[in-house]
């Protein structure tokens, strides 16, 4: 039985690009506040008070764009992973696809599923292009992400996202898919109710059931069927709620740090929650060389994770200059005391 | 409850404030934002959607601290003219910048943001704003 997941037409990754907000809150920060010390992280991202999973959406799609070099009509699905859609109610892909210029012909709809709704809509991307339905389609993860004041969750919760562009591979692709494979089961590790503010977790119980068991079963489901081992890969970015956890999963798997390191940017930007794995392969594709495989696996509580092997272009050389490197963002940065944080996070209820 | 009059005012601009689209003079090329019906150069009336590049610089620019209704949540604010490459003088809002980095003929580009919020459950605006470069 084939778990693999492969379309008929090869596709792969025409434009990427990511944006994160330059505004950062330091950990020793929050801490301060909430009479806590020994971090998960060193700072964490922070959105302006205009900005929403929307407006970042749009900034990187806009980036994505300028690296794919193509007309946006062409786009036949914009599919945005969030959770952090600014309405209840009311498509946030539309507001995306109206400001790019992919509008009318197209469809538009917002994917959930915690931290790998981005991954979840390239997967979807990935099948409309790679059955002939669609030449392109671009897949967005975005989040400005929530933690309940004081909650552990508080102070890796940031804002980010990023945007990538499927169309059928030919020597324009900057990166194609070897192949992608998908986990899911039931686990209640994380879960926030209708009307609730701030998500609730399961404390203890979202590290090994849920975390490490997806995402170290996605990644040997898929180097099983494709008959790899971890070797192979030159670069290997996993869903980074944190700087340990990720690492944990390396180890798990066999794969020495140094290939997890360029893509895992949790430390400095926290956990961009839908966006998180597709930021981390926009910085290792910013720097990547043409031949390199790459091992990507998300993580959504609830929960599951899709993984992904990606083989990296000739064209990357010349269309990674195209648009903002993901550390142009990541470096540029102002810093916000928690009171200010507060106000950016809407979290003052007047 | 929604104000239908309110939304569909703003939505038929949704094009030009999400996108920075302005109009062409398809007789003599003048561009111009927001798009006109009519060539303020030679009075033409065969104007075509122009997208302009998002790249201008400050020409003037203050600080708004006494804002109108529905845009309190964003003060103190940097508001400035923008003149676009392309010529046109657009007056917007400036993000991501302290008001002691802003100057005259300081280099920035467009980017689209939540502009104004009608309440909580009312619609959220977004538009054009600037700010400095990425790169
Ligand atoms: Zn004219």
């Amino acid at each position: 039985m084939r778990r693999l997941l492969k379309p008929i037409k090869d596709v792969g990754i025409v434009g990427y690009g990511a944006y994160v907000p330059m505004f950062r809150i330091k950990n020793e920060e929050i801490g301060r506040v909430w009479g806590v010390n020994g971090f998960p992280i060193q700072e964490k991202s922070v959105n302006n008070l205009d900005e929403d999973a929307i407006t970042i959406g749009i900034e990187a799609a806009r980036n994505a764009l300028k690296r794919a070099r193509i007309n946006p009509r062409e786009i036949r699905a914009l599919w945005f992973g969030t959770e952090s859609k600014p309405y209840a109610v009311k498509p946030s892909a539309t507001v995306i696809a109206e400001a790019i210029g992919a509008t009318p012909d197209l469809d538009a709809a917002d994917f959930e599923f915690a931290c790998k709704a981005g991954t979840e809509a390239l997967q979807a991307a990935i099948g409309f292009v790679g059955s002939g339905m669609a030449k392109y389609a671009m897949a967005i993860g975005a989040d400005t992400s929530q933690g309940r004041p004081g909650d552990h969750l508080e102070f890796t919760a940031s804002a980010g996202g990023a945007a990538y562009i499927v169309g059928e591979k030919t020597s324009e692709t900057l990166a194609y898919f070897e192949g992608s494979y998908s986990y899911v089961t039931d686990t209640p590790d994380f879960w926030r109710r209708q009307h609730e503010h701030y998500p609730r977790h399961g404390n203890r119980f979202t590290g090994e059931p849920a975390y490490f068991h997806q995402i170290v079963s996605a990644a040997k489901g898929l180097m099983e069927e494709l008959d790899y081992s971890p070797s192979d890969f030159d670069y290997a970015v996993f869903h980074q709620p944190n700087v340990k956890f990720p690492l944990t999963v390396a180890k798990i798997l066999g794969i020495p740090k140094e290939k997890v390191l360029p893509g895992l940017l949790s430390g400095i930007i926290g956990n961009t929650y839908s966006g998180a794995t597709l930021v981390g392969i926009s910085a290792v594709l910013d720097i990547a060389k043409p031949g390199d495989r790459i091992l990507w696996v998300s993580f959504g509580s609830g929960a599951g994770s899709d993984a992904f092997s990606l083989i990296v272009q000739d064209a990357i050389e010349e269309k990674r200059e195209l648009a903002p490197k993901t550390m142009d963002y990541v470096n540029r940065k102002k810093y916000l005391d928690y009171a200010l944080y507060a106000k950016h996070r809407g979290k003052y209820i007047m | 409850m929604g104000r239908p009059m309110q939304v569909s005012r703003y939505w038929r601009h949704f094009k030009e404030k999400y996108r920075l689209i302005g109009g062409k003079c398809k007789n003599c090329g003048h561009v111009h934002f927001p798009k006109r019906p009519v060539c303020p150069e030679c009075g033409g009336k065969d104007i075509e959607d122009f997208q302009f590049s998002g790249k201008g610089k400050v020409v003037s620019w203050t600080i708004v601290r006494n804002p109108p209704s529905g845009y309190e949540y964003y003060k103190p604010y940097p508001i400035a003219l923008v003149e676009l490459e392309e010529g046109p003088v657009v007056l917007a809002q400036l993000t991501d910048v302290d008001p002691e980095e802003i100057d005259f003929g300081m280099e920035v580009e467009m980017v689209t943001r939540k502009v104004r919020e009608f309440e909580e459950d009312g619609i959220i605006l977004y538009g054009y704003k600037f700010r400095p470069p990425i790169k």
